[in-house]
């Protein structure tokens, strides 16, 4: 038995293979094949996997709003080039390319989409959940945005313009989060813990909820 | 390629559910599918362009099965369809006779921090760019049977220049194997009501990422 079926076993409670649906065996028949033919080895793939489950995620780009909040020339340098001035907050200190941070004012409120396939800032905010990734979202976000606004239950003023960014080539996109009032004084840290991922994409409008984070 | 792939604007696919459940991944064979497909970018045997074109193609009762079965039915076909495994070692689950040599080597867990950010789709610019911030530009009104990146719901509408990036792979040519052809990739912002018609919000702007050959003078 390979390492790689020992893992298997273990991730499904001792099921046998025959055990497995259809569209498993067909996942563990690409990967060893891989394997086998010598493109790659199974602790390289696990080791992705780790990576995007507990590595590169939110908490990522999170830190970069606050860190822009507090700190008004690290806001203009990640308004101007944001790959450049985000880097050290990316995993093993690096952004990727091709990252424009976008801000929300009063006058404006921006909301990222793909609508050909599910381009996502990978970058700053992991893998991109489920709604984005949605036919309803990517159908609809460019048509009608404050219908799909409501659906996450947030409202945006009936004057505030409505930017909606379809990432249709390598340009990735960030929503900077207007800061939330009641925030005065806050650390880098508590102000971090108080940025959802939806409010960097665009479908969350971020307020203090109960009490001030630790 | 008009596929079904190219939502923007559609009708049909009901309210936007925005609970998560579950971890990043809602399986384990789902984190496999998602990395094996880096390995066979990072490794050189397709590129990304190829891989969304991959998608697209796949038929419309495919595609839209689960996101990650999308994924797998690429995967499958890529392999085959780039040399790198065979329909019968697919189906017997083994590898059956030697692989070809991938053009960037075999990929190993040292890859792993070096793969994991973008890679950069700048190229040197090839002829000064015609537009410029605050041009009016039209989305031309074309329908090439292969992958583009110029979505149905924009063409021939008139938008402005936002923003001017360099140029880029274009992603039309190295989808079908014909080469980077560097082209001037700009922002183009349009109004809601041109796009969508009169009664349509007022408020909204829609921006796309808009590939020189993309666009004409308006």
């Amino acid at each position: 038995m390979t390492a790689h079926d020992a893992h298997d076993h273990h991730g499904h409670d001792h099921e046998e293979a025959s055990e497995l649906s259809e569209t498993e065996l067909r996942v563990r028949a690409i990967q060893t094949i891989l394997v086998e033919k010598g493109y790659t080895d199974a602790a390289a793939v696990d080791a992705i996997v780790e990576a995007y489950e507990t590595k590169i995620g939110p908490h990522i780009g999170a830190r970069i709003v606050a860190r822009a909040w507090t700190d008004p020339e690290f806001r203009q340098a990640l308004l101007t080039d944001a790959s450049k001035a985000a880097a050290p907050f990316g995993y093993q200190g690096k952004i990727g390319d091709h990252l424009v941070v976008v801000e929300n004012t009063p006058k404006r409120h921006n909301m990222v989409v793909c609508t050909l396939c599910s381009c996502y800032p990978w970058d700053v905010l992991g893998l991109p959940p489920v709604w984005y990734k949605s036919f309803a979202y990517r159908s609809r976000a460019v048509k009608e945005p404050r219908a799909v606004l409501a659906e996450f239950g947030v409202t945006v003023p009936s004057d505030t313009a409505i930017h909606v960014w379809d990432s249709t080539a390598e340009v990735r996109y960030m929503v900077l989060p207007e800061r939330p009032s009641g925030t005065e004084g806050w650390t880098e840290e508590q102000l971090a813990a108080l940025v959802t991922r939806d409010s960097m994409v665009g479908t969350d409008v971020l307020r203090v909820r109960g009490n001030i984070p630790a | 390629m008009n596929g079904i792939h190219d939502m923007g604007g559609m009708d049909g696919f009901g309210p936007v559910d925005p609970v998560e459940t579950g971890g990043v991944f809602h399986a384990e064979w789902e984190g496999k599918v998602m990395a094996v497909s880096r390995v066979m970018g990072a490794i050189g045997a397709w590129n990304i362009d190829q891989a969304r074109y991959g998608i697209e193609k796949l038929p419309p009762q495919l595609y839209l099965k689960s996101y990650y079965r999308r994924w797998l039915e690429r995967f499958e076909r890529a392999l085959v369809d780039y040399g790198y495994a065979e329909a019968d070692e697919i189906a017997a689950g083994h590898s059956l006779r030697p692989g070809r040599t991938p053009p960037r080597g075999k990929f190993t867990l040292a890859d792993v921090e070096r793969t994991s950010h973008r890679g950069t789709y700048t190229r040197p610019e090839v002829a000064p760019a015609k537009f410029a911030e605050g041009d009016r530009v039209l989305a031309r009104n074309m329908h090439p049977k292969t992958h583009t990146r110029l979505p149905r719901y924009v063409r021939g509408h008139v938008g402005v220049v936002e923003r001017v990036h360099g140029c880029h792979v274009l992603p039309d040519t190295a989808a079908i194997g014909q080469g980077e052809n560097p082209q001037w990739l700009y922002t183009v912002q349009f109004d809601g009501r041109d796009l969508w018609g009169q009664d349509a919000d007022p408020t909204v702007k829609v921006s796309v990422e808009a590939f020189e050959p993309y666009l004409e003078r308006a």
